[in-house]
């Protein structure tokens, strides 16, 4: 039983080495692979739009993948080479979007639902705690009508 | 106060069931392109048919289709008889034949007529890299000061031509002409 869970998970952790896409680069630097590497895994594949370029097969992918290498041997920054791929494919090629006014829900939304979260809870909070606050029993004029009531009783009682 | 409190989760729903129910008549593959009112990028490239060099004045002027294709894309060869019938009623289409051989391009023209008033050969794909491609078929629509206006991606056929692409194309031809 624990080997076959080790095979799987072995065998689950290739997967992701698998699936990745094989050029033949050559980088000057180690730094500068990292750097080709960070940056077509954080570009989108426009075609196949559930990958980013450095795990894509498709051939626009090869394509981008080529003009992000040639860009970085030209010495552009990443900067320059995210302007160059969005002046073309728009946002949608960033897996990390800038804030503008229309990935603002996205941005924020979350933050903005939290928050709602906490404010209902705090009325919650603060709604139970005054009702724990207001006194337990009766009310004196309720006492003594109850008083007057179980001494009356015994008289009322008819046989 | 208190029933209106109560409403909340109905409105939450409501909310949810309006986006939810547009997502399913959004199409994933469809971006919006990034070149909408920018002008079509310069280009220095052989024409697939004869011996010269065509640039982007070769085909400003007059409002266009430019229809992205290639020999390799399936898709192309349903779309080819819709751009005859589009070309016979007049309307400038200029081609692009993407990361293509152009001998195979050269024998397509020939077997299924030809729609293009021009044809420009992009084998590397830098002009489709430009114009932000990611696959054929892919057709932009520019006006006569060479602006992209409209971008269509997938197969024309005469319905998207009919519904959609014609009156844009038409409104492109009635602002050159006050």
């Amino acid at each position: 039983m624990k080997r076959l869970l080790a095979a799987c998970v072995i065998g689950l952790s290739l997967i992701g080495v698998a699936n990745a896409a094989i050029d033949t680069y050559v980088f000057k630097t180690d730094a500068e692979r990292m750097r080709y590497r960070t940056l077509t895994e954080e570009l989108r594949c426009p075609k196949c739009q559930n990958q980013n370029i450095a795990d894509s097969d498709a051939p626009i992918a090869m394509d981008l993948r080529a003009e992000i290498y040639r860009m970085m041997e030209e010495g552009k920054d990443n900067q320059q080479i995210i302007d160059y791929l969005v002046a073309r494919y728009g946002n949608f090629v960033l897996y990390n979007p800038p804030v503008t006014a229309r990935t603002m829900l996205l941005w924020y939304g979350p933050g903005g639902l939290l928050i709602c979260g906490f404010i209902v809870l705090a009325v919650i909070l603060i709604r139970r705690r005054k009702k724990a606050a207001a006194p337990i029993g009766l009310l004196a004029d309720e006492q003594q009508r109850l008083d007057a009531l179980l001494t009356q009783a015994p008289l009322d009682k008819k046989d | 106060m208190k029933r209106l409190i109560l409403l909340v989760p109905l409105a939450i729903f409501l909310a949810v069931a309006v986006f939810l129910y547009r997502g399913l008549f959004l199409n994933p593959s469809e971006l919006p392109s990034a070149l909408i009112d920018k002008p079509f990028p310069g280009f220095e490239l052989p024409a697939v048919e004869g011996d010269k060099t065509v640039s982007l004045a070769d085909i400003k002027g007059k409002p266009a289709l430019v229809n992205i294709w290639a020999t390799w894309c399936i898709s192309c060869k349903v779309e080819h008889p819709v751009l005859n019938e589009i070309a016979k009623t007049g309307v400038n289409i200029y081609g692009v034949n993407y990361k293509d051989d152009n001998a195979a391009a050269q024998k397509w023209l020939k077997e299924f007529q030809n729609p293009y008033q021009l044809n420009i050969s992009d084998p590397k794909g830098t002009l489709g890299l430009d114009l932000g491609v990611y696959g054929a078929p892919e057709t932009f629509l520019i006006d006569k000061n060479g602006i992209i206006r409209h971008k269509f991606v997938g197969v024309i056929d005469e319905s998207v031509w009919r519904d959609q692409l014609a009156p844009l194309y038409q409104a492109l031809v009635d602002e050159g002409t006050p």
